[in-house]
């Protein structure tokens, strides 16, 4: 088990590199020099060329890219251009408000699609299968931005004209905010991600599951007399959730970053939105550091499936 | 012996009928079926795929699904109807009074659960057992169906441990809380000989001291004559006979029966003794059983009367058949044997002059294993999986060589190295003198058309998509370069030698039967003309009555064209009637290469001596017991020193074996080479006779 946590430990840190290098050299590319960019149009050449200097700008890319990655590696990430704010903390707040959101997200809807996976999964092709499919796969085709719309319409706008305690339409955590606080705000955008979600979770649960009950290792469990419940517990379900398992694991990655769309609509403060600022404002250093989280958070989520994946299944573990 | 109590049926079956639904119709699986099994009785099932057998175990055990449902009868275990029991009922039942022995262990366990928690699972549930206790019980289960090592079994995944070792498990599972009946599902089918030997003493060890009824299915009639006190004989849904073993094997009152009997080769049987007499025709597909007698259509004696229906016939003492004449089969007025195919095959000229078809020199394929980061630091050399060591063999033109060997044994590498599949590691291939290039790319078409295989599972082999026209179309179009309008010609022509109607040239391989496909593979290899022909197990997926038919063919498709085949199989029944010449490998190395009578004759080298005790026979009569072989056949990774066979060898002389490369001798009064240490003369004198009958009686 050590070796294999190992080997993936070690393939996560290649794919960081790589990436990394990859962030690096696109910034450099892209057009426009970044002193320029900082000291605007105006600025003579001399203030360009010590502003250069400043940032290491005159040294080869080589070093340059070790001198990025070590600041990085060190929590200096660096002034934003536009902002002229230090990059670190704006991040970690938006990381820590994108974790909570997934967070709730995933709370909601794992238990749901699954517990709705194994119930059509168990009742192949009956009424109740295909129901569950049906709306589980509408909800799925609607964008994020209509769910979303349609949720603040009903359970703020419209509990609120009943006269009913409602959630918030407007979801801008203010930044001292606890968890307790946050969460009225959390619901509506967690349930709106938790609708894309569950229709995978759920149909990929049923597959899993009808997929198992058909093994003949089911028969052997059955015909020792052990009670249904215990069959379908101890025995199918063990197999079935090995895929929904590591789809969830990788889920997660874009739960946190990938959920520009969900940000807006409820004005979310997350780490999409902050990415949306950074490209807007071509503001270099916070692009590089959101991206840098971003692909951290998708590499982190990744090993996770992978480990979790092993540890339940021995076919991989001892390979 | 342990007393047994009164004799009492512990299931009774009456006029059962079974039948799936398949598209809004009913067709039937299991046609008004009577049988009842006594305490202490083992009762063989035996049957073909389709025939019945296991929808008949699944009913009895009321496992049948949503599809399937028993349309008629009754199934009384002991004094349980077991037809008015509802789930919760039922799951009371299962394990405590019925348990089932199923053909795949492998995937009948759960492969994320340890092996013991698996034993352990039911011990607990069945019999109320604390957790220590179910664990004590478990081991001590795990020793009693004889596994050396009851607590790394139980500690292990099902992965990890070997076929036989899967089985055993399944086996302590079923018996552990001793049930009334057990039902044993083709426990041995997918083991090979020497540990089917072993697990069905096992079973006959343990089912002797328990009150268990018995019910064996197989399709294998020499595993029913070793183990069950009666038969019943299925054939499409319908019991057909139901007798004694020994009434049944001696004078079978069913032509299905007899054909069954007669199509397999028996062990010591050679083309040149015998001829297989093949059921004519294929099983009918489920819901086109024909009126009447349900094997009408392949009779060879069936008149009008079989156009209806048969009762099962009270035939003798407590003995059944359903057909119409078993009383003209009785008294020896008719014969059920099938008649045999007019026209013996041509001998084969022998022509010392000719050069050898081909000539393998000091083959070894290994297949190197990548070293862990670990293991390069510490500078452990590379290892490799030493699946082929140092094969010599030599087909003769117009020759049969047969290739015998367990799974593992490397017979397929070895296949798959002449053909240019895999690249070898030493050594040489040559066809008619000419070298072989290691790789299929480096090969010209000459050489492709010369060379050609057919495959174990012809459904896997062929295109599903292309039709069967143009499956065949191909070779000849690229290697023989005939024109379209040539080939199409040629394709009728192909089609007629194997025996299938044209019209087959429009379908798909998946609108065929496995005996129908297994002929357009062979067909599709003729086609190109070839001079080496390899057949890797080309029937073993096939069923029993299409076996025969299917090896007649190949016998004769060779003396029409007169090329050279290596015939591979596991068994050495098969090989030994149709080969020339035989090479007994094992683990890699050849053990003994033989002429084709000499097989069962002494000398034999130990390891096909003990293959060739394992077999189980249809007619047991004055046979020895079987050696079994201690242990699992090693891993080619970690090839013994020596002799590789040592480490389960029963005539094991001591260090020379375990040291020294054991030479090649050679017997004077046959012929026959054998790779041991011990001299042919020493080996002749110590082994007995294990074949009563065969080419020598002749």
């Amino acid at each position: 088990m050590t070796r294999f946590i190992l080997r993936r430990l070690g393939f996560l840190t290649l794919t960081v590199l790589l990436t990394s290098l990859l962030v690096f050299l696109v910034t450099q590319w892209l057009p426009g020099d970044v002193c320029r960019i900082i000291l605007g149009r105006e600025a003579g050449q001399g203030a360009i060329e010590t502003c250069r200097l400043e940032l290491g700008l005159d040294q080869p890319l080589p070093i340059q890219y070790l001198n990025w990655l070590g600041d990085f590696l060190t929590g200096d990430w660096g002034i934003s251009f536009s902002t002229n704010l230090p990059i670190y903390p704006i991040v970690m707040d938006r990381m820590g408000n994108s974790l909570m959101l997934a967070l709730v997200a995933l709370l909601i809807s794992v238990p749901l699609g699954v517990a709705l996976g194994i119930i059509a999964g168990l009742n192949e092709n009956k009424p109740i299968d295909s129901t569950i499919n049906v709306g589980s796969l509408s909800v799925v085709g609607l964008p994020e931005f209509v769910t979303g719309l349609v949720l603040i319409q009903v359970f703020s706008f419209g509990l609120r004209d009943l006269g009913l305690p409602y959630f918030p339409a407007n979801s801008s955590i203010p930044p001292d905010a606890n968890f307790l606080e946050a969460l009225p705000m959390l619901i509506l955008p967690a349930l709106t991600a938790m609708l894309v979600l569950l229709a995978y979770i759920a149909r990929l649960t049923r597959s899993g599951v009808i997929e198992e009950l058909k093994q003949p290792y089911v028969r052997t469990a059955d015909l020792k007399g052990l009670p249904r419940r215990t069959v379908i517990v101890k025995h199918v379900l063990r197999n079935a959730l090995l895929p929904t398992i590591t789809i969830i694991a990788i889920s997660t990655g874009w739960l946190i970053s990938g959920l520009v769309v969900i940000e807006n609509v409820f004005n979310y403060p997350g780490l999409g939105r902050l990415m949306i600022f950074a490209i807007d404002r071509r503001d270099l250093p916070l692009l590089q550091a959101v991206t840098m989280v971003t692909v951290l958070g998708f590499a982190l989520a990744n090993l996770g499936a992978d480990l979790l994946y092993g540890l339940l299944n021995p076919r991989i573990r001892l390979e | 012996m342990v007393t047994k109590s009164a004799d009492r049926c512990v299931l009774d079956i009456k006029g059962l009928t079974v039948a799936y639904q398949q598209e809004g119709e009913w067709l039937e699986a299991v046609r008004e079926v009577s049988l009842s099994i006594h305490s202490g009785e083992t009762y063989g099932l035996v049957g073909e795929s389709g025939s019945g057998k296991t929808t008949l175990i699944l009913a009895v055990m009321n496992y049948l699904g949503d599809r399937g449902s028993i349309r008629s009868g009754e199934i009384q275990l002991g004094d349980i109807d077991l037809l008015s029991l509802n789930d919760t009922q039922l799951r009371q039942v299962w394990g405590s009074k019925i348990a089932l022995v199923p053909q795949n262990p492998q995937s009948a366990l759960n492969p994320s659960l340890q092996v013991g928690d698996q034993l352990i699972e039911i011990l607990r549930y069945q019999l109320n057992l604390s957790k220590k206790e179910a664990e004590n019980q478990a081991i001590e289960w795990l020793e009693r169906v004889h596994l050396a090592d009851p607590i790394r079994v139980a500690e292990s995944y099902p992965h990890q441990i070997s076929g036989g070792m899967q089985q055993r498990a399944m086996i302590a599972m079923a018996l552990c809380t001793a049930p009334d009946l057990l039902i044993l599902d083709e426990p041995t089918t997918n083991l090979d000989v020497t540990t089917q030997a072993v697990i069905l003493d096992l079973i006959r060890e343990l089912i002797q001291d328990q009150d268990t009824g018995v019910l064996y299915v197989t399709h294998n009639l020499g595993v029913i004559a070793q183990i069950c006190d009666r038969v019943a004989v299925m054939y499409d849904s319908d019991l057909v006979e139901d007798a004694a073993t020994h009434d049944l094997f001696s004078q079978p009152l069913h032509p299905y029966t007899q054909g069954l009997i007669d199509s397999i080769p028996h062990l010591g049987d050679t083309k040149d003794s015998i001829q297989l007499r093949a059921i004519s025709g294929q099983i009918p597909p489920i819901g086109e059983a024909p009126s009447g007698c349900v094997f009408r259509t392949r009779c060879p004696i069936a008149i009008e009367i079989c156009n209806s229906r048969p009762p099962l016939y009270l035939a003798g003492d407590a003995r059944y058949s359903r057909c119409h004449l078993w009383e003209e089969i009785d008294r020896h007025e008719i014969s059920t044997h099938q008649p045999t195919l007019v026209g013996t095959p041509v001998p084969i000229p022998t022509q010392e002059e000719q050069p050898l078809t081909l000539e393998v020199n000091d083959l070894s394929i290994h297949f190197s294993i990548r070293r862990s980061v670990a293991e390069v630091i510490r500078r452990q050399p590379a290892r490799a999986v030493r699946a082929v060591n140092q094969v010599d063999l030599d087909i003769s033109p117009g020759s049969t060589v047969g290739l015998v060997g367990e799974s593992g044994s490397g017979k397929t590498t070895i296949a798959r190295g002449i053909m240019g599949l895999e690249a070898k590691s030493n050594g040489s291939i040559e066809l008619l003198q000419i070298p072989l290039p290691d790789k299929l790319s480096q090969r010209d078409l000459e050489t492709l058309r010369l060379l050609q295989i057919v495959f174990q599972n012809p459904q896997e082999a062929l295109n599903p998509y292309l039709p069967i026209g143009e499956t065949l179309r191909r070779p000849l179009i690229r290697l023989l370069g005939l024109s379209k309008t040539e080939a199409d010609a040629r394709v009728g022509e192909l089609l007629a030698a194997v025996r299938l109607p044209p019209s087959y040239a429009g379908r798909l391989p998946g609108q065929l039967s496995g005996g129908e496909i297994q002929r357009v593979a062979l067909a599709r290899a003729i086609a190109s003309n070839p001079e080496l022909l390899v057949l890797d197990e080309p029937i073993s997926s096939l069923d029993v009555s299409v076996q025969a038919a299917i090896l007649n063919l190949v016998g004769e498709l060779q003396s029409d064209h007169q090329n050279s085949l290596l015939f591979i199989s596991h068994d050495l029944a098969i090989v030994g009637y149709l080969a020339d010449q035989i090479a007994v490998i094992y683990l890699g190395s050849l053990m003994e290469v033989t002429g084709p009578g000499d097989l069962f004759h002494p000398p034999h080298h130990p390891y096909t001596e003990a293959l060739l005790s394992s077999i189980p026979q249809v007619d047991p009569a004055s046979r020895e017991p079987p050696i079994y072989l201690e242990g699992d056949i090693p891993t080619p990774a970690e090839l013994p020193s020596g002799c590789p066979f040592h480490t389960r060898c029963p005539r094991f002389l001591g260090e020379i074996c375990t040291t020294t490369t054991p030479p090649w001798q050679v017997d004077q009064s046959t012929g026959k080479r054998i790779f041991c240490h011990i001299p042919p003369n020493d080996l002749a004198a110590v082994q007995k006779r294990i074949i009563t009958r065969g080419s020598s009686d002749a």
